[in-house]
Order: structure tokens, then sequence, then C-alpha cells
């Protein structure tokens, strides 16, 4: 049944001006309006903002250099940073490891003394150096001690500070999806756009490959051409030659939905308008049916990067993807393969914790995104 | 119907030649492989015995020839089940898969039972009852499975199972189970690990799933026909299961072409997390060591797997939407 | 008219939609009665309100967003019971026994009205053995005979059809077919011939009046084609904005349209042989939000005075059984000629 209220037609002056096509901007504009509505989405935005500035920051909001060990603090449960004692509100302050020798077995032990408590010190002059968005080197952390060491979330098993290295893990982890979606984007556009332009024969051919590249199983494919990467290798060149294998299979999603797109746009009046002007393809695909399809791409991307990010870590995991010295929250996540270790130190699994928001944000951002774009859906 | 069938079988024999010579790329992709160290292994024993079966295992395997007979000689045995050699266990590959494909099957159709089970039905409440409470909390829940990787699932409920109930959850029974004739008390240890794998598979295909069915429904339940049961005194509860949701379905039979490739790929890297009798702990480790003839033939399964199960599916949706049948 | 007991009794029925753009009233203060035996067409542009006022009759309003506010739905059962439509449960136990046996329906698109899975013959069935106490061979029986008295044939062989292999002509019997399948009293009948070709539109037309004299039921025609709520209809209601702005006998509304709008309409029908030029009504509906408290046809009216802006128009009785919702019938119904 048809739902009269909504099929009265409007003619007055100011709607006639938005019914026409040129109306590229007040398409994002209200593309925007619905995505402000969509709650978890901001949320998701909010997140990826703040994920994405301490990774650019790590060097900055870190206390430590990711690979450095203090081999006589191993296994240290996380720390809190108090600002409430006794008294009530307080100075930040942390309760300090202390080391104290067992007098039976002889080994020194660390633990966090609770009756101490040592002021955190802000703006930190710390022994690391490291290059502030490359553009200088400096020491100065955001916050540290002289009197002790402060791990927010704990040590791992060489004594290696876990929020430092998570933090510098989302370098690489939250990059990796975007490199490989770039990759995945300009083989999508291009494969899709023509596929969806030329039609017949090569269009045939082009769905024959998609549909065959989508039922092939990522991980096995990805395990494979995982283990296929040389052993010598740098970090970088595996780390790019993961955002291939990555993009192999994820350009396929953006060449379907490209070609479905054009292919209903190519109907359209405006199209075959410029074609009759004598446009060339080149010119009708880059100049009228992408920009038009521009919404429907970004949903894609935005859902596309949680899968790279899934892939990277799940790689790493399994010691087929970055390797050590490489810091990803695929590589800290080896640490937590056995459940034995996670059981005994659950904090081997916060890096866990910061793929699952990563991946959770980008997913909302995407879905308030989908309902933006199509917002009759 | 028949000679639909048999168009959609005939289709797939040149798809299962073009995934072996895929899975044969794959595995002669790394420089070095298992066969090397273990030829270097006999020949450094140097009897004579031992020179003859380097010699034969070059010739098989055609060692040093160009390498698209290195591939001919690699498949043409497959039609008599010779996938070559696993040099790591020094027996044929045919009996690992033999052994553990089995397996493999029954866990991947638990979980997409397990997928469609769960999501038809929240699917079809969260059409009929858009925008409620209930349907943004199912949501939520949806995106949650699918933002949380598998591995890190599996690591999380083992976790769960250790430190909270002291039970060890991986592989698929106890190890004194391992080797015995199956029995009840065997089938029963097996039940209680098995729905580990396939929760943690499940989940991630599951919110694709909702959202397909729940969007489908709402497609559904706007056609006029919908309207037309209702205007004939039909039960609200029989226009949505048996007139709405019969016909939303039929779309996410055909979701079995992503949804496997995903259950695949998912069984994969929980068998290895879960150390289960799957196909994918012995591919880790096949590419691990690079026993390539091993890791060729894993591959070229677990495509071939997701063929027939949309071959099947394909079947399946022709059998439930007549107006495919008639095309 | 040929009967004057009431069978329906719509009375000041206000229906809304809760949209985010605000309230859209798509049926607001209707009022009209329906007789039993007679034909009833309702007519007005896309967007007037007839569709849904049919709607909440079944009390099938879409929801979540549409509601019936206000008003009352009266109908008049055989047994002398008077049923307040709008006062029931939507899916309740009494509105279904309503639609089982009272009332009957059938829509635009005839490919889409029916169910694509099941065959023709069982939705038949199904409506037969909801209204009827007989088991399924009987009903099957009955399905038989209901497909032949719309003229499809052979019926023993189209019962087990899937609505797809029939032609949307046979569809729309087919339909026609589930909905007399309960006898109903009234049928309703929501733009049952838009979608058709002309010709198939005459037959299923000529359909509609045959069956209505064999099971006696009143129809509610709703289109917005003068012409063919002219041909079918005995009394007429034109629609516009979510108000009734005409009601007529359908010589009275064609040979003497009291409404503005009503003479719009039909001086924009074409027809052969007529000399004067078609004359569109200016300018186009107006969306049913935020409307002000006046008479909504008054921005396209050529006959617009100052109080048709200022004040909502009351319905003047302008001849028997005729009445109009227009200023210019303030003094005793006489219009100011041009």
């Amino acid at each position: 049944m048809k739902n009269n209220s909504s099929d009265s037609k409007i003619t007055k002056d100011e709607d006639i001006v938005m019914s026409n096509p040129f109306k590229a901007k007040s398409h994002w504009q209200l593309m925007w309006e619905e995505f402000k509505n969509h709650k978890l989405a901001m949320g998701g935005i909010i997140v990826l903002i703040l994920l994405y500035v301490s990774a650019l920051f790590a060097g900055f909001l870190t206390p430590y250099n990711p690979n450095e060990r203090f081999s006589e603090f191993p296994n240290i449960a996380p720390m809190q940073i108090k600002i409430f004692d006794d008294n009530g509100l307080t100075a930040p302050y942390v309760h300090p490891i202390v080391g104290q020798r067992n007098m039976e077995t002889l080994a020194m032990e660390y633990t966090v003394d609770q009756s101490q408590q040592i002021p955190v010190n802000f703006l930190y002059k710390s022994d690391d150096a490291y290059n502030f968005l490359g553009l200088f080197k400096t020491n100065l952390k955001l916050f540290g001690s002289d009197e002790t060491q402060i791990f927010l979330f704990g040590t791992d098993g060489l004594g290696r500070d876990i929020f430092t290295r998570t933090i510098h893990g989302a370098r690489l982890s939250l990059t990796v999806g975007l490199v490989g979606i770039a990759v995945s984007l300009i083989l999508g556009l291009f494969f899709g756009g023509i596929s969806g332009y030329l039609g017949g024969m090569v269009d045939n051919f082009i769905q024959r490959v998609i549909e065959f590249t989508l039922a092939i199983p990522k991980i096995p494919l990805w395990m494979g051409l995982g283990a296929a990467l040389p052993q010598d290798w740098s970090v970088i060149q595996v780390y790019f030659a993961i955002t291939v294998i990555l993009s192999l299979t994820g350009w396929v999603s953006m060449a379907r939905v490209l070609r479905g797109q054009i292919l209903s746009l190519k109907e359209e009046d405006f199209v075959k308008a410029a074609r009759a002007a004598g446009a060339k393809s080149g010119r009708i695909i880059s100049k009228h049916l992408i920009p038009n399809c521009m919404s429907y791409i970004l949903v894609n991307l935005t859902l596309a990067i949680p899968g790279m990010i899934i892939g990277e870590t799940a790689l790493s995991f399994l010691g087929l993807g970055l390797k050590a010295p490489a810091v990803s929250w695929g590589v800290l996540l080896q640490e937590a393969q056995n459940v034995r270790a996670v059981a005994q130190y659950p904090w081997y699994f916060i890096p866990g914790v910061f793929v699952i928001v990563a991946v959770l944000a980008f997913n909302f951002v995407g879905d308030g995104l989908r309902d933006a774009a199509d917002p009759y859906h | 119907m028949l000679n639909f069938i048999l168009r959609r079988t005939l289709i797939i024999i040149p798809m299962i030649i073009l995934i072996s010579m895929i899975s044969f790329l794959i595995i002669t992709l790394p420089p070095g492989s298992y066969i090397d160290s273990y030829l270097a292994n006999l020949q450094q024993m140097g009897g004579e015995i031992e020179q003859s079966r380097a010699d034969t295992i070059k010739e098989r395997y055609g060692l040093n020839d160009p390498i698209y007979l290195q591939y001919w000689k690699w498949v043409k045995g497959f039609p008599r089940g010779d996938f070559g050699m696993a040099f790591s266990e020094e027996r044929p590959v045919i009996n690992i898969i033999q052994e553990r494909i089995g397996y493999t099957i029954l866990i991947s159709t638990l979980t997409l039972l397990f997928t469609w089970i769960l999501s038809i039905p929240i699917g079809i409440y969260s059409a009929v009852k858009q925008y409620s409470f209930g349907d943004y909390v199912f949501t939520f829940f949806g995106f949650l499975g699918v933002s949380i990787p598998n591995f890190l699932l599996a690591i999380i409920i083992m976790f769960v199972g250790l430190r909270f109930f002291g039970i060890n959850l991986s592989g698929l029974m106890p190890v004194q189970y391992m080797g015995e004739p199956w029995g009840l008390s065997k089938i029963l240890a097996v039940l209680q690990r098995i729905w580990v794998p396939v929760v943690v598979v499940g989940t991630a295909g599951m919110a694709g799933l909702i959202r397909i069915m729940r969007a489908e429904m709402l497609d559904q339940l706007r056609q006029p026909y919908i309207q037309m049961a209702r205007s004939k005194g039909v039960d609200e509860i029989k226009v949505i299961i048996k007139y709405a949701a019969r016909i939303a379905v039929n779309p996410l039979i055909s979701t079995i072409g992503w949804l496997l490739p995903q259950i695949i790929s998912g069984g994969t890297i929980a068998g290895i997390v879960l150390g289960l009798p799957t196909l994918g702990p012995k591919l880790y480790n096949a590419l691990k060591i690079q026993d390539m003839y091993l890791a060729g033939t894993i591959i070229f399964f677990n495509i071939v797997l997701i063929l027939i199960g949309t071959l099947l599916s394909d079947i399946l949706l022709a059998l439930v939407d007549p107006r495919i049948r008639y095309d | 008219m040929k009967n004057k007991d009431k069978l329906l009794e719509v009375k000041n029925l206000r229906t809304y939609f809760d949209t985010r753009r605000g309230l859209a009233k798509a049926v607001d203060g209707v009022s009209f009665d329906i007789y039993k035996g007679e034909t009833l067409g309702i007519v007005g542009e896309s967007g007037c309100g007839k569709s849904i006022t049919s709607l909440s009759i079944l009390n099938l309003v879409p929801q979540p967003k549409g509601k019936i506010y206000g008003g009352e739905i009266l109908l008049h059962r055989d047994n002398d019971e008077v049923i307040d439509i709008a006062k029931l449960k939507r899916t309740g136990k009494k509105m279904k026994d309503i639609r089982r046996k009272d009332t009957a329906m059938i829509f635009q698109d005839p490919m889409s009205s029916l169910s694509p899975v099941y065959t023709v013959g069982s939705q038949i069935m199904e409506g037969i053995m909801l209204s009827h106490d007989v088991n399924k061979s009987e009903a099957r029986k009955r399905a038989i005979e209901m497909l032949r008295k719309v003229g499809i044939s052979p019926a023993e062989q189209r019962i087990n059809d899937y609505p797809y292999q029939l032609s949307g002509g046979m569809n729309q019997r087919a339909m026609i077919a589930v909905a007399l399948s309960s006898n109903p009293s009234l049928l309703i009948a929501d733009e049952p011939t838009t979608a058709l070709d002309v010709t198939v539109e005459a037959q299923i037309l000529e359909l509609m009046e045959d069956l209505q004299q064999e099971y006696k039921m009143s129809i509610m025609f709703i289109s917005h084609d003068l012409d063919v709520i002219g041909e079918i209809s005995d009394r007429v209601v034109v629609m516009y904005t979510g108000k009734v702005v005409e009601v007529a006998e359908v010589e009275d509304l064609f040979y003497n349209p009291s409404h503005p709008y009503t003479q719009g309409l039909l001086q924009s029908i074409p027809k052969i042989g007529r000399k004067k030029e078609l004359e569109p009504i200016s300018g186009s509906v107006p969306q049913i939000y935020n409307l002000p408290d006046a008479c909504h046809f008054a921005p396209r009216c050529p006959y617009k005075m100052d109080i048709c802006t200022k004040k909502e128009p009351p319905v003047f009785d302008v001849g028997e059984g005729h009445q109009s919702k227009c200023w210019l019938y303030e003094e005793g119904g006489k219009r100011n000629e041009r």
C-alpha cells in the first residue's frame, strides 16, 4: 500500500531548485545532517579520532621506548594513577613497585607497595629520546617519574611496558587498513568502473573473476601468501606486502558496489545527455559517474577498513605477518596465544581490547554513513 | 529442475581446475620448500636406497622440470586421489585430508545452522519491532560479533572457561577420548566443546545475516500482498511468518555464497587457536614449514568445499523459490 | 438510491502520521456513509487521503507511524449489531472477525498483491477457510467455483498456478476471487484498474458490477480517474488534502458540480469531440504538513474570497444528497455566478 502522505509532490519554487541534479553540496550536507543523528556513529568518530591522534603522538603520550625491557619487572600487573587517597582529592600519584628478596627462594620479587605514594610528574624529561612527528628529537614525555616505573597496562614476560607498546602498535595496525583500502580502492575503481561502464564481454569476465575471488576463504589465502614472504624482509617491506595481500581480496566488494551503481546511473538522463554531447568514456566515468557514487564508495571504504585491521592482526598473531621488532597489535597479541598465560596475566589481552574497540568504532561509523547515504532504507 | 542442477554442476569443473592452479601458485611462491630439506636429509645419509628414493621423488614431482610440468605432475594424480606426499609426516596428503575434513565439514555445517537459526528470528523480530529497544540491543550485539576477531573471541571464551570454570575448552575432546572408538560418552564430550568453535565463527557472520534478514523483512512487510493477507483476516503472526518471512528468507539462502568462505576462513583460525582436529591447524603447520603439497591440497579442499556448498545453496534456492525454477 | 439502509458510517475520521517532518494529517475529519448495495466512488488526486481512508476502515493504517486519532467508523452488521471499528484493536479478535466476514479489499497492483510463493488457489482457499467453517476439499471446490466466476479458465488447472504465471488482468481477477471468497458485505477497491490496460480495465469493471449484483454487496471504489468513477459509482465523494470537499450522486456531480475543485477536475478530463481546450487546475496539491485552518484549495481556486484564506469552510447542503465544503454556498446554497 502506498503511503499517501509521502507521495504528494511539491512544486514550490525553492523545492524546484532542490530537485535538479546539480546538488552535490546539498547531498553531502544532507548526509551530514543524517549522520549527526546517529549516536553510535558519532561515538565511533570520536573514538577513532582519539585512537589516531594517540598513534600520531605515541612518543609523547607513552613513557618508554616500545622495545625497552625492564628485565627485573616481568609480568607486572597494570598500575593505576590515582587522584584520591585517604585525605580525599590529591595530586596524581602511583603506588611504586618495590623489590624484595624472597628469603626462601632468594629471588628478587617485585610487587606494588600500596603503602607508598609517589607523585606522577607531568611533562617529564625521560631518558628515551624520540622523534616528535618526524620533526625534531626530544625526550619530553606526557608523564613519568624518577622514583618508580609506571606501567599503566602492566608489562609482558620480558618486562616491556604494554601501554607503550599498545599505543605504538596502533601506528602499524591502524594504518595498515588505510593503506590497504587505498590499494583496494584503486583496483576496485578501475575494475568496477570499466566493468559497469563497458559491459559486455569485459563485464562478464570481471564478474566471473569477482565471483571467484569472493569464494576464496580469506584467512587460508592470506596465510598462504603471508607464509610466502621472505624471512629477511624489513618491517616496511613486510608492511606493504601485507597491505597488498589484504587488498587482493579487498578490491572485490568495492568493484561490485561501483559496478552496480554505475549500471543504474548509466541509464540516468544526465549521463545520456553527456554522451549525446560527445563526451568521451573516460570523462563520463570520472566526471559524472564516480562523483555520483562517492557516498557509496565512502560507506564501502569505511566498512572495509575493519576487515583489513582484523586481517593484519590475525596474520601477525599467527606469526605470518609482521614480526618483532615491529610493534603492532597482532604482534603484541602473540603473547596471548597461550590461554594459560592470559589466565595468569589477563593484561596481555589489553591490545586485543584496542583491536575490538577500533573495529567496532569503524563499523559504527560505516553503519552511520550507510544510513546517511541512503536515508530511505 | 534436473537440467538446472546439471548446468550448475558443470560450471564447477573449470572452477576446480582454476582452484588447483591458484593453490599450486600459492605454495610455489615461497623460495625453498620442505622437500629440499627432506631431500638434503636423504642425500646426507648417502645410502643407495636413499639416493634412489630421492631420485624417485624428484621425478614424481618434477622438481627439475619447469613450473607448468611440476603443476601437471601434481594435479594429474588428483582423479586417483593422489594429492602428493606430506613430507613432514612422511605419509600421503590424502590420509591427512581424510582424517580431518569430516570435522571441518561438521563444524562448518553446525556454524551455518547456528548462524541461521539465531539470525532469522532476530532479523524478523528487529523488523517487526523496528527501532524498539530490542532492535537496538540485537543490532549492538551483532556489531560486537563482527568486531571481535575470531581468534580473540576464541581466546576470550577459553580464558573465561579456564579462569572462572576451571575447564579447558581447547581441542574437540579431552585427551583420554582421542583414538577411542565413538560411544555415547565420547559424543557427549565432543558436544561439550564443539559449541566453542561454532559460536566463535558463527558470531562473525551473524550481524550481516541479521541485517539482511531485517532489511528483507522490512521490504516484504511493505508489499501489498501483506496488506491483502491482513485484509483477509489472516492472523498477524501468520502474516509475519507465512507471508513475509517465507519470502524474506529466500535471499538468505544465497548468502551461503559469502557466508561459507567466511565460515571456512574463520574456522581455520579458530581451529588453530583452539587446537581442533580440523584442516586449519594442519594448513598452518604446513605453511610454516613449507610442506607444500599438504598446504596446497588443504587450500584446494577449502575452496572446493565452498563451491560445493554454494552449489547446494543454489539448488535449495531453486527448490524454495518457484520463480527461479521457471526461469 | 436503491436502498437507504446504512452499511457503514464514517464520522469525523482523523488518521494522522507522525513523521519526521511533523504530523501529517492524511485524513482529517472525513465523514461519509455507505449504503447497502451501492457503489460509493472516492475520487481525488494522489495524496488526498483516499487510500488511507480505506485502510482506516479495515484498521490497517501503516504502522508504526500511522494512527487513527479520532472519529468513528460504524459498521452495521446484518444482526443489527453496530461496531465502531475506530475503537477496535488493530490485531484484536473482533477486528479480525470483521475482516474475515464483513469486509474485503482489492489493491492497485495485482502482481504484488498476491504472495508470489503460494498458488492462486491456496490463497483463495485460505480466505474461504478463514470466513467459512469448511474443510480443505470443500474450500478447494469453492475456490474453483470462485475462479470460474471471475472468469479464469480452465479453473481446475489455473488453481495450481502461481501469480507470476498469470497476466496482470488475470491476477486482478484472481485477487477479486480472493477478496470475494469471504462473501463480504463491503468490498473496498483501491484503484483496482489503474495498473491495467484500458481494455482489461473495462472487463474488470464489468466483472465487478456483475459480482456486486450477485453478492449484493457494497463497493467503495477508490480512483483518481473520474471516468472510471463515473462509470461504476452510484454516489461520489471528492477528497482534497485529507478532507471531503463534495459529496453527490454521480449524475449530480458530473452535471452540476458545486465545489471549484470538482469543477476543475471535470474540466481537466480529455474528451473526444470536446471543443474547449483542457483547463488544468493551476498549482498543485500542497503538502499536508502544517496546513492552515482555512480552505486548502484557496490558493488554486479561481473564486477565492477573503474568508477562504481565513476560515475553514463548513459543509453546506447544496441539493438533495449533495454537499459541498465551500464558502460559495454560505447563503442557502446559492452559487455566485461568474
